[in-house]
Order: C-alpha cells, then sequence, then structure tokens
C-alpha cells in the first residue's frame, strides 16, 4: 500500500549515507588536497563574474526601488543601510547561491553522472580508489569554502552598485551612504551572512554528487541528473534560508 | 566431527589455491534476476571465456568478481577470502592484484594517458609507496607492451575506440596482476582492431602468466585464447601446437581455456572449446554457430 513511499525514502537514506560518508572523510585520510585546489579554483574564480554581475545589478535594483520608496518620506539618508541590511541577510547569500547552484551543481552532476555511465567510477573503485573520498569531498569542501567567500564578494559588489545609484541618483554623499551601510550591520547579521552559504555549499554540492553518482541511463540520464540536482539544490537552499532567518530572527 | 572438520580443511585448503571462486551466487535488480545461482572456480594460469547475448548477465557476473557488484545470496571467494561482506575499504587491498579492462576502457577523461596508467602505481592507500621515477618506468613499459609510448601526453577523447581499450589494457596490467578481467574487450571495434586487442590479451596471459577472465559476445576471441600463444622471438601470436611454448602438452592454451555460456543469468555450458563446439544445447550451438 505504502509501496510508492520505497523510492523517496531509500532516496533520502542514500543521501543521508553519502553526506555522512563526505563529512567522515573530511577527517579521514587520504586526503586530496589537489583536487580541492582545483575544485575550488573552478567553484570560486569560476563563478566569481556571474556572481558580481548578479549582486551589482541587485544592488542596482534595490537602491533603485527603495529610493523612490523613502523619497516620499524624506528618508533617502536610509537608502546605504536598507541595501547592507538586505544584501548581508537576505540576498547575497541567496544570489550567490541560486548562482552557484546553478552553474556548480549542474557542472558537478553532469561530470559524475558521465563518469558513472562511462564506467569511470566504478574503474576508480576497481582501482582501489574511494569516489566518495576521491570526488565528492573535495567538491564539498571546496564548495563550502568557497560560496561564503563568494557571498562576501558579492555583498560588497552589491553595496557598490548600490552606491552607484545613491551618488548619480539620489544625491547621496559617500560618507551618508557607506556610514548608514556599516552601522546598520550587526554582528548577528554577519553570521547570519556567513553561516547560510556555509550551509548552502555543503547542500548544492552534495545534491550535485549525489544526483550525479545515481546517474542511470546514458547520455538521457546525464541530463536528468543535471536538471534533477539543479532544482533540488535550489529547493533546498530556500527551505535553509527560510529556517535560518526564522532562527536568527527569534534570536534577535 | 574428525571427517568433515578433515572434508572442511580440504575445500578451505582448495579455495585458498583457487583466484576466484563463485558459489551459488544470484545478484537481484528488484524484480530482475541478473544473474542465476551461479558456481565456478579459476585457478592459476587459467583463462575463463564468458560468451552470452546481451543482457545475460556477464558483467554483472565479473563485477561481482571483485566487489563491485555486490551479490544477494551465494559466495564470492578472491584470493581465498570471502568478499560477500567485505567493506568497500577491505576491498580495495584484494582489488589492487586484479587488473580489469572496463567495456569502453574505463578511462578517466580529465587524465594523460600517462596519468591513467600511472594511476593504480600512484594511488596505492595504505600501501607502499612507489617512487616516482619507478612509476614513470612502468608506465613507459606498459605502454611499449600495448604500442602506445607516442601517447603518453594525450587525453582519451583524442584517441581511437582500439586505443582506448589498449590504454585500458595497459593499465589493467601494469601492476603485473596474477589476475585480469576483461570485459567485452572488443565491442563495438573493427574485427582487424579486435583481433589486435585479443592478440594483447594473449601475449599478456603468456608473458605474464595471468590468469583471465573474459566477457565477450564473440566467439572468435574465445578461439584466439584456445588456438593461439604469443611467440616472444617472432612477437607474434602462433597457433598453440606448434609454438614450441606449450610443449609438454601440445595444446596448452586449448586445455587451460575454459568456455561457460551464459543465458538469462543462468550458466547453461561450462566446459573446454571442443565439448563447446559439440554441445547440442539449443541456445549453445546456435550461439557458437552465429558467431564461429
Amino acid at each position: 500500500m505504502l509501496d510508492f513511499l520505497k523510492e523517496p525514502v531509500a532516496a533520502i537514506q542514500d543521501f543521508f549515507t553519502l553526506t555522512g560518508r563526505a563529512l567522515a572523510n573530511v577527517v579521514r585520510p587520504p586526503h586530496y588536497a589537489d583536487d580541492i585546489a582545483i575544485q575550488m579554483d573552478s567553484i570560486g574564480v569560476g563563478s566569481l563574474m556571474i556572481v558580481m554581475l548578479t549582486s551589482f545589478a541587485s544592488g542596482l535594483i534595490i537602491t533603485m526601488q527603495m529610493g523612490r520608496a523613502l523619497e516620499q518620506y524624506g528618508a533617502t539618508g536610509q537608502v546605504g543601510q536598507i541595501v547592507a541590511i538586505t544584501l548581508v541577510r537576505e540576498l547575497g547569500p541567496l544570489l550567490t547561491a541560486i548562482v552557484v547552484a546553478g552553474r556548480n551543481a549542474s557542472g558537478i552532476a553532469s561530470e559524475l553522472g558521465s563518469m558513472k555511465v562511462t564506467e569511470q567510477i566504478d574503474a576508480m573503485r576497481a582501482l582501489g580508489t574511494d569516489p566518495i573520498q576521491k570526488l565528492v569531498t573535495p567538491r564539498m569542501i571546496a564548495t563550502a569554502i568557497m560560496l561564503p567567500v563568494l557571498t562576501i564578494v558579492a555583498d560588497f559588489v552589491g553595496m557598490i552598485g548600490g552606491f552607484f545609484i545613491a551618488y548619480f541618483t539620489i544625491g547621496l554623499s559617500g560618507s551618508e551612504y557607506w556610514t548608514g551601510a556599516y552601522k546598520a550591520l550587526e554582528y548577528n547579521d554577519i553570521v547570519q551572512g556567513l553561516m547560510k552559504p556555509f550551509l548552502f555549499g555543503f547542500v548544492i554540492s552534495l545534491v550535485g554528487c549525489f544526483y550525479g553518482l545515481r546517474t542511470t541511463g546514458g547520455t538521457q540520464g546525464v541530463g536528468r541528473a543535471t536538471t534533477e540536482a539543479v532544482v533540488v539544490g535550489m529547493v533546498w537552499v530556500f527551505v535553509l534560508t527560510s529556517l535560518i532567518t526564522r532562527v536568527f530572527v527569534n534570536l534577535h | 566431527m574428525p571427517g568433515e572438520s578433515q572434508q572442511d580443511q580440504t575445500r578451505q585448503d582448495q579455495t585458498q589455491q583457487e583466484l576466484l571462486r563463485f558459489e551459488d551466487v544470484t545478484i537481484r535488480f528488484d524484480d530482475l534476476v541478473a544473474v542465476d545461482r551461479v558456481s565456478f572456480a579459476m585457478t592459476p594460469g587459467q583463462t575463463r571465456v564468458i560468451l552470452g547475448a546481451a543482457g545475460t548477465g556477464k558483467t554483472t557476473l565479473l563485477k561481482a568478481a571483485i566487489g563491485l557488484q555486490r551479490v544477494n545470496s551465494g559466495k564470492v571467494f578472491l584470493f581465498g577470502q570471502d568478499i560477500t561482506g567485505l567493506s568497500e575499504k577491505a576491498l580495495f587491498d584484494l582489488r589492487a592484484r586484479v587488473g580489469v579492462l572496463f567495456q569502453e576502457g574505463g578511462l578517466f577523461d580529465s587524465l594523460t594517458v600517462e596519468q591513467n596508467v600511472a594511476y593504480p602505481l600512484v594511488n596505492r592507500g595504505k600501501r607502499k609507496k612507489i617512487p616516482a621515477n619507478q612509476i614513470h618506468q612502468r608506465v613507459q613499459d606498459a605502454l611499449s607492451f600495448v604500442e602506445l609510448t607516442h601517447t603518453l601526453e594525450k587525453f582519451p577523447n583524442e584517441l581511437s575506440g582500439g586505443m582506448r581499450r589498449r590504454v585500458g589494457i595497459a593499465r589493467a596490467v601494469v601492476t603485473e596482476p596474477p589476475l585480469v578481467l576483461y570485459d567485452s574487450p572488443t565491442a563495438g571495434l573493427d574485427p582487424i582492431t579486435a583481433n589486435t586487442i585479443m592478440a594483447l590479451v594473449a601475449k599478456e596471459r603468456d608473458t605474464q602468466q595471468t590468469a583471465n577472465l573474459i566477457v565477450t559476445h564473440r566467439y572468435q576471441d574465445g578461439q584466439i585464447m584456445a588456438n593461439f600463444s604469443y611467440n616472444p622471438k617472432r612477437e607474434a601470436l602462433e597457433p598453440s601446437a606448434g609454438t614450441g611454448i606449450s610443449k609438454g602438452s601440445a595444446n596448452g592454451a586449448r586445455s587451460q581455456t575454459i568456455f561457460m555460456v551464459m543465458n538469462e543469468g543462468r550458466l547453461c555450458f561450462e566446459g573446454s572449446q571442443t565439448e563447446l563446439e559439440a554441445s547440442k544445447d539449443a541456445y549453445v550451438s546456435k550461439f557458437v554457430l552465429r558467431r564461429r
């Protein structure tokens, strides 16, 4: 009667087994430092331009829209604070995670999926290498390190985008904008703003690896795995961001 | 009981001498029985050719031999050790003593030919590290064996299908394993390249005295293994009886080559080439005649 639940429950179990093994491998030798560095370059440096572009545009848009709204109350001086809080707490981590999920969860799933269907994963196991240790753990570590770094860059670039509009369109001075932005941020916001991408990094990479490693059905299967990885990765990001925000709102 | 324990001891000794043993192995994928109660044993120096149409469980059986595929019931002994319940980590040391050629070569796309062949020498887990200069030399030797020394810096996608298989063979034999598994080594290749690949398999068998488990759908592959031997002086394959390599047994390769035929997961034939050709079984004879 409950047979329809078998598959999703088994998938969840497999996902948590993979997560457990990938986390255990962080402290268990052998460590593949070269692979971590390669992945950090691919995920971090590779995503830098698109992350900067997205966050710069977000900063511009937030400032433009908030500038119009605040003008009615004569409070355009507050725009720096609003941009800083919105970006650091929510939009910076969220937009960066969405960009990285779209770019890297799909990349990871398609790479591992292709390896799976061409028996490279089996070859790795046959040659005495644990694919989770060699492929999953380096990607997980690299994403968990690089996503917070990218988020910091995104927050800053977004605020610069906001500054352009504040300075050239609204007519705020540099010190008004940046002092407002700086003073608006509390320790709590920074922690929240960095904790989110750290956790998103784990989820995005593990979801990508999970769908990649369970690919079946040739090239069509690789395409399916890639799509599933992006969709599920993004859903997890939205769920997590809501939960973490709720926790921090309560703490506040 | 003393009689029983003696029998157990004899069986244990026999298992220790065998490279590979399947005992009543069954493998299922949901409702599909891929391998159905298969039993056989491989001794050193032996070549087993598993024939069968696509989807008859040949590759699954081969993967089960090194624990890449878990069995649902029965036991698999590798080098005398029961691997049925072994963890993945515990299997790594045993697998290091087995060479494997995967269907399409199984080469790592992101690594060069040199790095692919060096992979089993570099990634040795807890086993003793091999110095870099020795690794390079052994990679050169392995690639020289398959006549591909000029491809060191190339990536697998720059090679033809036959070359990828040859690099796969080099990677499989670079550690000089006593047992080599070949999964459809000639699938999708033209007849000339297929014969070149089988010549390399026979050469490896005769120069290193390896045992081989070959999964194939081509009867000709088994025929080469059973009837030809490598002559190191002429550096070519010759009919076994006249080479002098198999002195003492006029047909060394033939007697050491066992054919197995699989049908719907079951082992429906096991025996020599002569017995295979004389078989009256409808599936076996049809298969052999069609492939001959």
